[in-house]
């Protein structure tokens, strides 16, 4: 029998450390849009709670913790790390994204300076807190931000564009570098 | 420019696409007749001054919006959702 080996989206272009940054993949296993019937939030977000014992998202914000997270995502919630429990379906749209995504972590001291020459958007401490989400672009492409902690995002891109949002984040984790 | 999304407050323009005057979500009964049909599909006015047109959030939240601008002066004037205007469920 053939065996086929998976490989993640950014294989072989990460791990990159960069003067007080590293960026490394992150690859959940599952990853799920979850669109919401029209008057459902309550019972999905109670549904939820019952299976992965986290609430429904509110905009821009992001439940869970890592291995198992409900991401708001626009108008659905991404279902981030376990496969999506068959009573989800009663009360949402389940769409299977987890082969769409490019997942990386960008962690260290100088990940706002390094966000900023990424996105318009601000993203320093003062305007966007740990568990807060924003969907923006990473230089032309669109993509999700998602914040971790105080020093690091997990980035969502697409998994096509793998390539190039490695080489986006690199290179302005090289210009804070210089710059230091 | 930048654009007050009700959703993920003000934002670039660069992260919106246009569609065109909102009159598109107006759109007439089936039955409305040919002067109606041909008004909604081809006819626009291009006021100099306040206009209202849909924007696509495309790199933020994914909504339509209605965004309320001056084509004179470029002064945005404000956005809602375009579910909201038609009074469907955001």
């Amino acid at each position: 029998m053939l065996k086929l080996v998976a490989k993640s989206p950014a294989e072989g272009l990460v791990p990159i450390s960069v003067g007080t940054m590293e960026l490394s993949e992150v690859v959940p296993a599952a990853i799920t849009s979850i669109a919401c019937y029209k008057g459902q939030a309550d019972t999905l977000s109670a549904a939820l709670k019952e299976h992965y014992g986290m609430a429904l998202p509110k905009t821009g914000q992001a439940t869970g913790r890592a291995g198992a997270r409900a991401m708001w995502a626009g108008p659905s919630v991404f279902l981030v790390g376990p496969e999506p429990h068959a009573d989800l379906s009663n009360h949402a749209a389940i769409v299977d994204q987890s082969d769409s995504w490019c997942v990386l972590n960008l962690k260290g001291a100088d990940v706002e300076a390094v966000l900023a020459r990424l996105s318009s958007v601000d993203m320093r401490s003062k305007a966007m807190k740990k568990g807060q989400v924003v969907r923006s672009q990473l230089q032309h492409m669109n993509a999700i931000y998602h914040r971790v902690s105080d020093d690091s995002f997990d980035i969502y891109a697409f998994r096509s564009m793998a390539k190039t949002m490695v080489h986006d984040i690199d290179r302005a984790m090289r210009y804070i570098a210089t710059r230091a | 420019m930048r654009i007050p999304c009700p959703i993920c407050g003000e934002r670039d323009r660069r992260e919106f696409y246009y569609q065109g005057d909102a009159l598109a979500l107006h759109r007439p009964d089936p039955d409305a007749g040919d002067a109606a049909w041909n008004d909604y599909i081809h006819n626009r006015d291009n006021p100099a001054g306040v206009i209202r047109d849909l924007w696509h959030h495309e790199a933020g939240c994914s909504h339509w919006l209605v965004v309320t601008r001056n084509t004179v002066t470029h002064e945005v004037l404000g956005a809602e959702l375009a579910c909201k205007v038609k009074g469907e469920q955001g």
